[in-house]
C-alpha cells in the first residue's frame, strides 16, 4: 500500500461526501415538492396515461411488476430481431434464446450480468434500445421502491398509500438520470470514450498488421451505467476497455457516479424523515462499512500474486495501478453496479473475497440505486427489533410500532437471498453441466461458482469472468437467480411500506431507542455483518480461504 | 388491473424511445460535433497521414526496433479489439505460473536485469496501451541495438512521453507503447521489417 494509493481512496470519500447533501436536497425538491417542470412533466403523464394518483402498496408493485415484464419482453424481441432491425453495421444475427433471456432478465433486473460478448453478439439497437434503456428504467424502479419505503417510515396521517409508481419512474428518469448522464456522457467522449454508430473500424499497424477496432456509442452508455449502478459493459472487458474508461480520471469519476445517488439518498431520506440524523446514521454504517472493504481488497492486493510470487498485475490495466483497481472492485460491489476495471477472477484470494463477501451482505454498502437504500432499511428494521428484544420493549422506528407482520416480510427479504444462492451454487458444484464451465480448478473454482450465484441474485453483475456462463443451464439458472433476488425481494419491501404507511406515530418517550445515534449505528453494523457472516461463511472457507492458504503453501492447481 | 396494464405499456414505449433512441442518437450527434477525434476512436496516423492505430488501443509489436506491449488476452492471439478480456486465470492457477515462466524464459535474454512483473502478466482489457516507465525503459537496450544508436536517445523518447498521474495522484504514470514507437519512428526513422 503507498500514501498515494490511500490518498485517491481518501479524495473519492471526501467528493462522495460533497456530493450527498446537494444531490440529497435536489432529489428530495424532485420527488416531494411541487413538479419542477410543471408543463413537461404533465405531457409525458398524460402519454403514459397516468395521473400520478397515490396508490396502495399493492397497486404500486402491480405497476412495478408490469411494466419490468414488458421490459423483459421487449428487450428479449429486440434481442432476437436483431438483424432484420437499425443500428446493426456488423449484421449480427439474432441471439440465442437461452442467452436473450438471460440477458434480457439481466438488465430488466439491473443486474447487467453479461453471458455474452458485446463486440459479437449485440447490435448497436440492442446495446442502445434493448440493453441502456433498462440501465434508465430499473434505476428509476429502484430510486421509486426505496422512495415508497421511505415514505412508509416517515410519513404521518396519510393514510395507507405510499406515492404513485409512474411519477416515481419518470421524475427519476426525466430529473435526475437523463440530464445527468448527458453532460457525463460528453465528458467522458472529451476523455477519449466513443460515441458513434460507425461499422468497425479497420486497419494496418505500423508492422503490416490488420486489426479491426470495435465502434459504438459507447459514452452515452458508460454515463447511466455507472450512474444507475447498472455496470453492463458496452464491451467485454467492461469499464478496463480503454473506450470505455480511458483515463485515470474517467475511472475517478465512475467511481463517484457509482456512489453518488445511493450516497445521496440518505440525505433525501434523512429530510423525509425530518431528522436529518436518521439520514446521517445510515451513511455512517455504510461509510464504515466501505473502508473496512476497501482496506481489506487494497492490503490483499497490495501481497504477491502467490502463483507468481510477484505483484499481483494479472487483469490489472497499467493505468490504474493495484489501488484504483482494488477501489473500484470494492465500490463496485458495495453497490449492486458490477462495472470491473479490472478482473475480479484474478485477484489474490482474499482480494477476491472482500467483493464476493460485499455482493453477500446485501449491497447495502451504499448499495444500488434505490436497492441499496431499501435494503439497509430492511436491516434497520432487524436491528430495531432485536434492540427492543434485548430491552424488553416493542420495538418502533421513527415512531412507528413494528410489529409481527413486518418482521416476517423483513425474514422473507432476508432469507430469500441466501437460499436462493447457496441452493443454486450447490447444485451447480456437483453436476457436470455446472462445473464443465469453470475456468480454474481446486477452491478457486468452487469461487467461481459461488460469485456468480452470488452476483445474479444480488444483482451485481460483476463476475469472476473465467466462468463460461453462455451455456444452457447457466443461461436459465441464472436468469432465475437474477429475477427472484430482484423482485422477490422488492415485494416484500414494498408490502413493509405498505403496512408501516397507515401506522399511527406515538411521540418518543423516554424509552425510545434513539436511532440516529453512534449505538445505533454500531448495532446496525454488527447486525449486517452478522446476519452475511453467518450465513456464508461456511462457503467461503471452502472457497477463496481454502484458496488462501492453499496459496500461501505453495500450492497451484 | 387493465388500466395498469395499458399505462405499463405506454410507459414503455415512452422510456424506450426518450433514453434508449433519443438520448444516445443526441448525445452522440452533439459529441462528433465538440469532439469528433475522440468519439471516432482516438486514431492515430504515420507521417503519411495512414491511419496507423488508435492511441487508447494495444496492438501487436513483435520487432526489436519497436516497444512492445504487455502480453494480451484478448482473443485467441491477443490484442483482438473485437474480443475485449482478460486472462482471468486465477491466483493459484498453474497454467498461470506456467505461462508467466514461458514468457519470462522469452524475455530475459534481452537484459540482465530482471523481467518487469507487468511484462509478464496480462491486463484486463488484453488492449492495455500503456506500460509503466519501468516496463518501457528496460526495453531501451535492445531497441537501441536493434535500430544502431546510442541507448541514452532511445531513453530519452520514452522518458519525453512518459504521463504522471491525473491530478497528481489518480492512477499510476505510464507510457502509450504506439505513441513511443511513433516518435522513435519520426526522430531515428522506420526500421526495416520482414514482410512489409
Amino acid at each position: 500500500m503507498t500514501a498515494i494509493g490511500w490518498a485517491q481512496i481518501g479524495l473519492f470519500f471526501l467528493v462522495v461526501l460533497a456530493v450527498t447533501r446537494p444531490l440529497g436536497a435536489y432529489m428530495f425538491r424532485v420527488f416531494a415538492g411541487p413538479p419542477l417542470l410543471p408543463r413537461l412533466e404533465r405531457a409525458a403523464f398524460r402519454l403514459c396515461g397516468t395521473a400520478g394518483e397515490e396508490q396502495s402498496w399493492s397497486a404500486y408493485t402491480i405497476s412495478l411488476l408490469a411494466f419490468s415484464l414488458f421490459g423483459v419482453l421487449v428487450t428479449y424481441a429486440i434481442e432476437r430481431l436483431q438483424l432484420h432491425l437499425p443500428f446493426n453495421p456488423q449484421h449480427l444475427s439474432g441471439v440465442e434464446p437461452a442467452l436473450a433471456f438471460n440477458t434480457a432478465a439481466s438488465f430488466a433486473t439491473n443486474t447487467n450480468w453479461q453471458a455474452y460478448t458485446p463486440e459479437t453478439t449485440v447490435s448497436y439497437l440492442t446495446q442502445m434500445a434493448g440493453l441502456a434503456w433498462h440501465n434508465f428504467t430499473s434505476a428509476a424502479a429502484g430510486i421509486a421502491v426505496a422512495l415508497a419505503l421511505a415514505r412508509g417510515f416517515t410519513r404521518k396521517g396519510r393514510g395507507h398509500t405510499v406515492g404513485n409508481f409512474w411519477a416515481d419512474l419518470l421524475r427519476a428518469t426525466i430529473y435526475v438520470l437523463l440530464p445527468i448522464s448527458f453532460f457525463y456522457a460528453l465528458f467522458l467522449v472529451s476523455q477519449g470514450v466513443l460515441q458513434n454508430l460507425a461499422p468497425y473500424k479497420e486497419l494496418t499497424t505500423l508492422e503490416g498488421v490488420k486489426q479491426t477496432l470495435a465502434m459504438g456509442p459507447v459514452a452515452s452508455q458508460e454515463a447511466i451505467k455507472m450512474l444507475g449502478t447498472n455496470g453492463g459493459g458496452f464491451f467485454n472487458a467492461n469499464s478496463a476497455h480503454p473506450f470505455e474508461n480511458p483515463t485515470p480520471l474517467t475511472n475517478f469519476v465512475q467511481l463517484v457516479s457509482i456512489f453518488a445517488i445511493p450516497s445521496a439518498l440518505t440525505w433525501t431520506y434523512g429530510r423525509m424523515a425530518g431528522d436529518q440524523r436518521q439520514g446521517w446514521a445510515l451513511f455512517a454504517a455504510m461509510a464504515v462499512l466501505f473502508f473496512a472493504g476497501v482496506t481489506a481488497t487494497y492490503a490483499a492486493e497490495s501481497r504477491d500474486n502467490p502463483a507468481l510470487h510477484a505483484p499481483n498485475l494479472e487483469g490489472k490495466e497499467t493505468r490504474f495501478g493495484i489501488a484504483a483497481s482494488a477501489l473500484f472492485a470494492t465500490v463496485t460491489t458495495d453497490a449492486s453496479c458490477g462495472a470491473v476495471n479490472s478482473m475480479h477472477d484474478s485477484f489474490t484470494p482474499l482480494g477476491g473475497l472482500v467483493p464476493l463477501a460485499n455482493i453477500q451482505l446485501g449491497e447495502v454498502i451504499f448499495g444500488g440505486v434505490g436497492a441499496g437504500l431499501y435494503g439497509m432499511l430492511v436491516f434497520v428494521l432487524l436491528t430495531v427489533f432485536i434492540a427492543g428484544l434485548m430491552v424488553g420493549r416493542t420495538p418502533e422506528y421513527l415512531g412507528k410500532k413494528i410489529e409481527a407482520r413486518e418482521m416476517k416480510l423483513a425474514m422473507l427479504y432476508v432469507l430469500v437471498f441466501p437460499l436462493i444462492i447457496l441452493s443454486l451454487a450447490g447444485w451447480a458444484a456437483v453436476v457436470p453441466y455446472g462445473t464443465s464451465s469453470l475456468a480454474n480448478a481446486g477452491p478457486h473454482g468452487l469461487s467461481e461458482i459461488l460469485y456468480a450465484f452470488s452476483s445474479g441474485a444480488g444483482n451485481n453483475g460483476s463476475t469472476f469472468a473465467g466462468l463460461n456462463a453462455n451455456t444452457p443451464f447457466w443461461n436459465v439458472a441464472l436468469g432465475f437467480d437474477m429475477l427472484i433476488g430482484r423482485f422477490l425481494m422488492i415485494v416484500p419491501a414494498l408490502a413493509i411500506a405498505g403496512s408501516m404507511a397507515g401506522k399511527k406515530v406515538i411521540p418518543a418517550g423516554t424509552g425510545t431507542f434513539p436511532t440516529n445515534g453512534a449505538l445505533f449505528v454500531t448495532l446496525l453494523i454488527s447486525v449486517v455483518v452478522i446476519v452475511g457472516a453467518l450465513t456464508f461463511f461456511p462457503a467461503l472457507s471452502l472457497g477463496p480461504l481454502a484458496e488462501h492458504f492453499a496459496g500461501a503453501a505453495g500450492k497451484v492447481f | 388491473m387493465k388500466r395498469e396494464l395499458l399505462i405499463a405499456l405506454r410507459a414503455t414505449l415512452v422510456t424506450l424511445v426518450l433514453t434508449g433512441l433519443a438520448y444516445p442518437l443526441f448525445t452522440a450527434g452533439v459529441a462528433l460535433i465538440l469532439f469528433p477525434q475522440r468519439a471516432r476512436g482516438s486514431l492515430v496516423t504515420d507521417e503519411k497521414g495512414q491511419v496507423v492505430g488508435s492511441e487508447l488501443i494495444a496492438q501487436l509489436f513483435t520487432a526489436d526496433a519497436y516497444l512492445q506491449p504487455r502480453p494480451s488476452a484478448a482473443g485467441e492471439k491477443g490484442y483482438d479489439a473485437t474480443s475485449s478480456g482478460g486472462s482471468n486465470l486465477g491466483p493459484t492457477s498453474k497454467a498461470l505460473r506456467e505461462r508467466a515462466q514461458k514468457e519470462r524464459d522469452r524475455l530475459q535474454p534481452q537484459s540482465t536485469r530482471p523481467v518487469p512483473p507487468e511484462l509478464l502478466t496480462t491486463s484486463a482489457s488484453g488492449l492495455d496501451p500503456h506500460l509503466s516507465p519501468a516496463a518501457a525503459l528496460w526495453q531501451a537496450p535492445r531497441i537501441a541495438r536493434a535500430r544502431g544508436v546510442a541507448e541514452a536517445r532511445v531513453r530519452a523518447v520514452i522518458e519525453s512521453n512518459v504521463e504522471g498521474r491525473d491530478l497528481l495522484v489518480l492512477g499510476e504514470p505510464r507510457v502509450n507503447v504506439l505513441l513511443v514507437n511513433l516518435a522513435l519512428d519520426r526522430l531515428l526513422g522506420r526500421p526495416p521489417l520482414a514482410g512489409r
